[in-house]
């Protein structure tokens, strides 16, 4: 099927702002969608609210838009209901890791199989520019106007500890490593995160005087490394990416039908 | 597996919202914007149709058509 089809072409051109980094991530998981030849009944896509979330009006698959933070207790439900479906879950960084915090630690313990995609702009982008618990320190944001003085979350090692099976990141300027990471978490047989960092030009690029669109894009090239690098190592301020974790543990929906099984039984 | 060759720049002039990422980051120059705000390609004999540009745009906005595609 052609990218197009997979959209719904009648709500575009969309909401986001020029340049906006949310978009390459709807662009490169058309193409992951197109890849696996999915076809659109089999995906689900949840998402809570903030301007990353508005990407599930945009594709032409189920769709459910959601509450702030809650995409992922809504998708549980889904995906217990119909496990054989493809459930994929874009969140905002507050959306996944401030108000939607604990959902996203039980989703990753209890390993359900879903793809939970981070469109990680530092930032509050939909209520006006204030700081996430991703814009760290030094960092400035309308909620920050002396920069924050609050540590950033590592959503990699967050995915890490809290259990998640399929751990990736990359940057809305390295496209194709995008498509490649949702193509294989949406394979992958747990839950999976895939952090993509996105820009937000009119925010968090304002207020942190980091340009227009095109040099927020590409500095994302500059501050990331491939995974285990030589350059990792001579400037450890560089942000790694790639797959962190990729393993197979039992996945949720199948230990449940065990229990169904096993209570039949009356064992 | 052939090199791709270019037949044409398909900008969605509706839908591009010339935020200059495809123009900022083609590895041959080969678009700009023009007038009215909108990528435009003004050197396509350049294009190495490696769809760069179609891949990163945040609007759907541009494709690279190929030779190979149209088959
Ligand atoms: C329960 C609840 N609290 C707060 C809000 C207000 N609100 C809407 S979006 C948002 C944060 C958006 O930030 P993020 O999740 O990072 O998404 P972005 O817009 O940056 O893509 C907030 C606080 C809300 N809609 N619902
Ligand atoms: S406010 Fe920021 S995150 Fe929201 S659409 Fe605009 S650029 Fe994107
Ligand atoms: S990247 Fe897309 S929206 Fe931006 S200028 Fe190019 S074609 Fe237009
Ligand atoms: S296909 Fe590659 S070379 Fe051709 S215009 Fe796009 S980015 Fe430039
Ligand atoms: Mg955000």
């Amino acid at each position: 099927m052609a990218l197009k089809d997979y959209i719904r072409e009648r709500f575009f051109p969309h909401m986001w702002c020029a340049g906006c980094g949310h978009g390459t991530v709807l662009n490169s998981l058309l193409r992951a969608v197109e890849q696996l030849g999915l076809s659109k009944n089999e995906i689900v896509m949840v998402s809570g609210i903030g301007c990353s979330a508005r990407i599930s009006g945009y594709v032409d698959f189920h769709s459910l838009h959601t509450l702030h933070g809650r995409a992922l207790a809504f998708a549980t439900g889904v995906k217990l209901s119909k496990p054989e479906l493809n459930v994929i879950v874009p969140m905002g960084d507050g959306d996944a890791l401030a108000i939607g915090g604990n959902h996203f630690l039980h989703a990753a313990r209890r390993n359900i199989g879903m793809t939970a995609i981070v469109m990680n702009n530092k930032i509050y982008g939909m209520t006006g520019g204030q700081f996430s618990p991703l814009t760290g320190i030094g960092g400035m944001a309308t909620t920050a106007p002396y920069a924050s003085i609050d540590r950033s979350f590592d959503v990699v090692e967050i995915a890490k500890a809290a259990g998640a099976t399929y751990v990736a990141r990359s940057t809305a300027f390295h496209a194709q490593e995008c498509t490649k990471m949702i193509h294989d978490a949406i394979l992958h047989d747990g839950f999976s995160v895939v952090e993509i960092m996105t820009q937000c030009p009119t925010y968090y690029g304002r207020k942190n005087k980091l340009g227009e669109a095109p040099d927020m894009i590409k500095r994302f090239k500059d501050i990331t490394t491939p995974i285990g690098s030589k350059a990792k190592q001579e400037n450890p301020d560089l942000i790694e990416r790639g797959v962190f974790v990729e393993k197979n543990l039992p996945e949720y929906c199948a230990e449940y039908d065990k229990i169904i099984e096993r209570a039949k039984g009356g064992a | 597996m052939a090199k791709a060759k270019l037949k044409e720049h398909r900008i969605n002039r509706d839908w591009c919202k010339g935020c200059g990422i495809c123009v900022e980051l083609c590895p041959k120059k080969v678009l700009e914007m023009d007038a009215e705000e909108k990528s435009a390609a003004v050197r396509p004999e350049d294009c190495i149709a490696c769809k760069l540009c179609e891949m990163r745009c945040p609007d759907l906005a541009i494709e690279i058509i190929t030779e190979q595609d149209e088959k």
